[in-house]
Parts: structure tokens; C-alpha cells; sequence
């Protein structure tokens, strides 16, 4: 499963990236994300928005679909 | 002996610039790193042992790939690759407390590059606030480096800071230039560290802050959220009116009344002429302007401060991307609501070089609080403050010239991204901070380097202006009227080409140090009809034009206001952060013509309406 599949309000966690670039890896890497992470989906942007606001650990990122679908995730840690 | 250079170093929204206001006092030299645009903030310490330390204020960082220019810099100055610029003797690394978890990797990767370093655990006291327990010795002892808790806004949080520099200073020896770890497989190496450090040292870990998450809840709500932004951004324009007025009044009046005791006090004369009609005329009516910039300052400041600005970034993204660019593009052009200036400079943070072109190409477009003194004064003397419903017509005219400038800037960047500056959106991703209250002193700071810096100008540059001006418009001789003075001259060349726009001989005149700085433009008016008039009424700028003007001029001049290129500082500013002077050429030219076809067609279609 990846991340921009987790619906708004659900947690998981993120058991590794297909990024298809190392250049998005290490910047999905940098920003925080890494495996066994805790996410949670909170909610997208307004206007039919594919920008995503996820909690990660303590933290909230934005990002948009085609960075959500480079990570995958596990329903349980 | 020479100051020890500590460079503060840590992620955007880490609270680095109010750590760095609250252990300098906001006592900062700004300067540029040598040859490029990026902002070099430092600022002067004294340790509890008496040992000077300069504090270098670096942008924010993720890791120690970098991306944007203003990441380059901060990673070069850090690894000591910065040609022209020293190594800091030492990094103050700040990781967010609250959540040690996520961030901790970026000092494992610099405490790589083997230099001499102090952990600080920023923003602790919100951190306890929501039950994080963190066991700063085992931290310290895994790591290897001095860890201290940190609060920038409180004393006791700073003086524990103090004191562990300098035990650094004493101990650390000058590093050279050393290579960090910025492939995927250290990054990841780097995690699984900091992550397994993290485990041992975070005793307690409550879920997120609960405050953050239930107004996250409203403000980033799909349909609340959009109108919330709405909302507010509506109540910091009411305010800029509203509030502004009566200081505003003072103001005036003060500088009304010393140029009229001067004119008593003094004895007849040119001097006397140039203290009253220029200087005080001039600058006066420039000044009138500072409660309605700090006001439109402090909102952008306390939005920022508070979170709410990342939170609107979000928002706008999917707006901003159908221009073709993304939700970071959004707080550059709320900037430069205030000034273009910061807004241009806060576009470094675009890591896409189109983007960040397209953005800082339109961002002259956004009504910047220069032009409000001339939109103020032009629509207090011709449109009448009639109730249209619950508004009144004055301010209806305000938003509309706010409004024609967001929306020519939207459809100028969305015509640039599919030509001249083509390319894929870059990806939004960003942190959005937890909410917090505003620091007050931070705040001040903050806003007093602002004031400070618009004072600057006004001093420096307005007053030159209102000088040279009253010069020209007062000589060889300005009894026949303004025609015969050299500044007569000089605006009767330009008359031909402005008069098919409906501008007349005094808005030539005007014009062309208005362009210098366009809040000058007022001050050159004041000027120009207080040497017509051969009074020292500063206060009555508004009832001379209405005498002077036809409503369609007035419009029109509105109209050029709306689009005319910047003040000649916003244009230094954009060659150097386009690095170009066919850039800068095109965006002056694109502005003049966007001007002049306004102008020209708001005059004459306010004609044929008969206004």
C-alpha cells in the first residue's frame, strides 16, 4: 500500500520508498520520513487539491501525489 | 582577540532566527554572502566568561544535499567550502524537541563532518508542555557532543545555552574542510541511528500537540480552511484602514504644524523654502505611512510566527499549481504585500529555478505598502466614502486595486509558465510547524528592524529626492507657474507621451522620481503643488489635486499605480536575485506597457462614462 492510498484519519507506517529517483528518496529521507515511521493521513488541500497534510511521528508535512505514492506503507508497525 | 564564529545551523521552523533575536538582542548585521543574493544575518555575544562570539544565522536545512540556493550556502558555509567565507569555528545545531524523532538524523550528519559542535534542544518548554520527557545526558553520551535544552524566549533558556559555549570555545580546535554524507544509502544509515538514539533517550513521547491538531482540524478543513484565509487576509486590509487612521492623523498633523511654526520662526528666503516646502513637505507626507506598514508588517509577522503562514502555503497550492507554480510561491507574493523586497528575497526557498524566476517576475504585481500612500491620498480626494451596502465605496476601490493586481499577477505567471519560463512544478513538501503564541519580544525585534529599514529609506533616499525636486521646481523661477522651472522642463518632455494617459505636467513631474521609490511620488506632489501654491499646507494635498485633477486622471492615475515598475531598490533587488539584466529589461518593460494600456484605458473609458 502507499501513502496516498491510506484514507484521511487512518494510521500506518512506512515500511519503504519507491521513489523511482534516489533524488526523491533522499529527499523524502531528509524531510523525515523513515521506515517504521508513524503516519497518519489528516486531510488534502481545498479545491479538488492533491496536496496531502500527513502527520508523521510528532510532526506535519505537506506534499503533493506523486511524493505520497513514493511511499509505502504497512497498516501495522 | 578575534570573536569565535558559531554558525546556527538546524531545519526550517527549528525557531533558529528567534533563538538568534533573543541571544543578540536583534542587534544583526545583514549583509550578503560575497557574490551571491543570499542574506547573511550575524550578530555579536558575550559569553558568561567574557568571550565574544559572532552568531551566524544560516538558512534552514533538511540534510546536506542542497537544493536551493539559500540551502547552497548554508551547506557550504558549514562545510567550509565556502570560498570567501571563513569556516565557523563551531555549528550550534538546533533540533526541535518536540520531535526528536524525526529530526535528529540532520545532526548526526553534521556531527559527520567531524567539526566542533553543541546540540541544542530548541523549543523544550513547549515540548514538556505536551509530556516529552528526553534524557539529555544518555542523549549527550550516545551522540558524543554537548546536548542543552533550549527555549530562545525565555532568559533561564538562554543563559543554559551561555554557559555550555563556553565550555566549547575553550575546548574546540579549528576543523578544515570536510565532506559530508549526502547519498541515499548514508542517509538511510544515518536514520536507522537516530532513530535507534531516539528510542533510547525519548522516555515519554505523548501523541502530537492537541492544540495543533484540533485548529488543524478547522483551518486546514477543505471548506472552512479556504475561508478562514479568506477571512483573515480581509481583516488585515480592514485593519491597515481602520487602525492606521488615527496615528495617522497625528502624524500629519505634527508634521503640519512644525512646518508651520518654521514658517513663522524662520525669516523669508530660500532656505527657509527648501526646509518647508521640500523637506518637511516631502518627507512628512512619507512618514504619514509608517502605522499602515507596521500594521500590514505585523500581520505577515504574527501569521508566520504563529504557523498559520505554512498552513496557507497548503492551501494555495493547488491554485498555484494550475498557474504552474506550487503552494511555496504563495508566501513570497504575501510578502511582498508588504514590500517586494522580502518577497523577491523569500522566493530563494523555490528550489525550481523557473519557478523561482516566474515568481519574482510577478511579484512586483502585488500591491506593496508603498503604493498605499498614493492609493490613500488619490481615493481620500476623489471618491466620496458612500455606503455601497454594508461597505463603503472608498474601500471597495481599495480592494478592487488589490484585487486587479493579484489577479493580473495570476494571469501574467500562468502566461510566463507556458512560454518563457516552461517547466514541470517542482513538489511540494514541506513541514507545517505546531502552533504556537508569538514570542513578544521576538515580535518587536522583528518589527522594529522593519520600521527601522522603511525610516532608512525615507530619511535617505526620500529626503535627496524631496530636496533635488524642490530645487528643480523652485528654479530659475516658479512665479509664472511650475512650466518655467527646470523641473517643468524636464517633466514637458515627457507631457507628450503622457498626455493621450490624461496625466498633465505636475504627474510628469511626479512620475519620475516616483519611479525611484513610488511613495515619493506623493512626496513629489506635495512638493510640486506646495511651490505652485507658494504655500506650506502639507495637509491639504488631497483638496490641491481635487482643483487640479479631473476624476478620469485620477483614475487612471490609480490605474498606473496598480502596474508601474518598482521602486528602483525592488529593481536592484531583482537583477540580483535573477542574476540578469534581460530579466530585470523584460520585467520593467512588461510592467511599463501593463501601465501605460491601464492608464491610457481607464482615462478614457472614465471619459466616455462621463465621470
Amino acid at each position: 500500500m502507499k501513502l496516498i492510498e491510506l484514507p484521511a484519519g487512518q494510521t500506518a507506517y512506512v515500511a519503504g520508498f519507491e521513489a523511482g529517483t534516489e533524488e526523491l528518496e533522499a529527499k523524502l529521507r531528509e524531510v523525515g520520513f523513515a521506515e517504521g515511521d508513524e503516519v497518519e493521513m489528516l486531510t488534502h488541500g481545498p479545491f479538488g487539491a492533491k496536496t496531502l497534510a500527513v502527520r508523521l511521528n510528532r510532526s506535519i508535512i505537506a506534499l503533493r501525489g506523486p511524493e505520497a505514492a513514493a511511499i509505502r506503507i504497512e497498516l501495522t508497525p | 582577540m578575534n570573536a569565535f564564529r558559531l554558525a546556527l545551523v538546524g531545519a526550517p521552523n527549528s525557531g533558529k532566527s528567534t533563538l538568534f533575536n533573543g541571544l543578540t538582542g536583534g542587534r544583526a548585521k545583514v549583509a550578503n554572502y560575497a557574490g551571491v543574493t543570499v542574506e547573511r544575518r550575524s550578530g555579536a555575544l558575550l559569553t558568561p566568561a567574557a568571550h565574544t562570539v559572532e552568531l551566524i544565522d544560516l538558512p534552514g536545512i533538511y540534510g546536506l544535499t542542497a537544493r536551493s540556493l539559500d540551502e547552497r550556502i548554508a551547506v557550504d558555509v558549514i562545510s567550509g567550502r565556502e570560498g570567501k567565507e571563513k569556516p565557523p569555528d563551531a555549528l550550534l545545531v538546533l533540533v526541535d524537541a518536540a520531535d526528536l524523532r524525526t529530526h535528529l538524523h540532520l545532526a548526526l550528519q553534521l556531527k559527520a563532518l567531524g567539526r566542533p559542535m553543541l546540540l541544542a534542544l530548541n523549543m523544550i518548554d513547549l515540548a514538556e508542555r505536551d509530556g516529552v520527557v528526553i534524557d539529555i545526558d544518555k542523549l549527550q553520551e550516545r551522540l558524543g557532543i554537548p546536548v542543552v535544552a533550549t527555549c530562545a524566549t525565555r532568559k533561564a533558556g538562554r543563559a543554559a545555552l551561555l554557559g555550555r559555549l563556553d565550555a566549547l570555545i575553550e575546548s574546540s580546535r579549528r576543523a578544515g574542510p570536510s565532506e559530508g554524507v549526502a547519498t541515499v544509502a548514508g542517509l538511510r544509515s544515518m536514520q536507522r541511528e537516530a532513530r535507534a538514539i531516539a528510542k533510547e533517550v525519548i522516555l515519554k513521547e505523548p501523541a502530537m500537540n492537541k492544540v495543533t491538531r484540533a485548529i488543524d482540524l478547522v483551518v486546514l478543513n477543505p471548506v472552512l480552511g479556504p475561508i478562514i484565509l479568506a477571512v483573515l487576509l480581509f481583516l488585515m486590509f480592514q485593519a491597515v484602514f481602520a487602525w492606521a487612521q488615527t496615528p495617522m492623523d497625528a502624524i500629519d498633523n505634527g508634521f503640519g504644524a512644525l512646518g508651520a511654526w518654521i514658517g513663522e520662526v524662520l525669516p523669508d528666503g530660500w532656505f527657509k523654502g527648501l526646509l518647508v516646502d521640500g523637506v518637511i513637505a516631502g518627507v512628512g507626507s512619507v512618514i504619514v505611512f509608517l502605522p499602515q506598514i507596521l500594521i500590514l508588517f505585523a500581520f505577515i509577522l504574527l501569521l508566520e510566527a504563529s504557523g498559520y503562514l505554512a498552513r496557507a502555503a497548503f492551501m494555495m497550492d493547488e491554485l498555484m499549481l494550475r498557474v504552474g507554480l506550487n503552494g511555496r510561491a504563495f508566501i513570497p507574493l504575501l510578502s511582498s504585500f508588504a514590500c517586494a523586497i522580502p518577497g523577491m528575497m523569500s522566493a530563494r526557498t523555490i528550489e525550481n529555478e523557473n519557478d523561482r524566476l516566474t515568481t519574482i517576475l510577478v511579484a512586483p504585481l502585488m500591491t506593496c505598502s508603498a503604493r498605499l500612500p498614493v492609493y490613500t491620498l488619490i481615493i481620500a480626494a476623489f471618491i466620496p466614502p458612500t455606503a455601497v451596502g454594508w461597505f463603503n465605496l472608498q474601500g471597495l476601490v481599495m480592494f478592487g486595486l488589490y484585487l486587479t493586481g493579484i489577479v493580473s499577477a495570476l494571469v501574467v505567471a500562468t502566461i510566463l509558465k507556458r512560454t518563457l519560463t516552461r517547466g514541470r512544478p517542482q513538489p511540494l513538501l514541506m513541514e507545517m510547524p505546531t502552533y504556537k503564541l508569538p514570542d513578544p519580544r521576538d515580535f518587536l525585534i522583528n518589527l522594529a528592524m522593519r520600521a527601522w529599514a522603511f525610516l532608512k529609506r525615507a530619511g535617505k533616499f526620500i529626503f535627496g529626492v524631496s530636496v533635488v525636486l524642490w530645487f528643480l521646481a523652485s528654479n530659475p523661477s516658479s512665479a509664472a507657474g511650475i512650466r518655467d522651472s527646470y523641473a517643468g522642463m524636464l517633466g514637458s518632455w515627457l507631457e507628450p507621451l503622457l498626455k493621450p494617459i490624461g496625466f498633465n505636467l505636475e504627474i510628469a513631474i511626479a512620475l519620475v522620481p516616483g519611479l525611484a521609490a513610488r511613495e515619493v511620488a506623493v512626496g513629489a506632489l506635495g512638493t510640486v503643488y506646495a511651490v505652485q501654491s507658494g504655500g506650506n499646507d502639507t495637509a491639504g494635498l488631497a483638496h490641491a489635486l481635487q482643483t487640479a485633477w479631473s476624476l478620469p486622471t485620477a483614475l487612471a492615475f490609480l490605474a498606473w499605480y496598480v502596474f508601474a515598475p518598482q521602486c528602483l531598490a525592488t529593481m536592484a533587488v531583482a537583477r540580483r536575485e535573477m542574476n540578469s539584466w534581460r530579466w530585470t529589461t523584460f520585467m520593467a518593460a512588461y510592467l511599463f506597457a501593463m501601465a501605460y494600456i491601464a492608464a491610457g484605458a481607464t482615462y478614457w473609458i472614465a471619459r466616455w462614462a462621463g465621470l
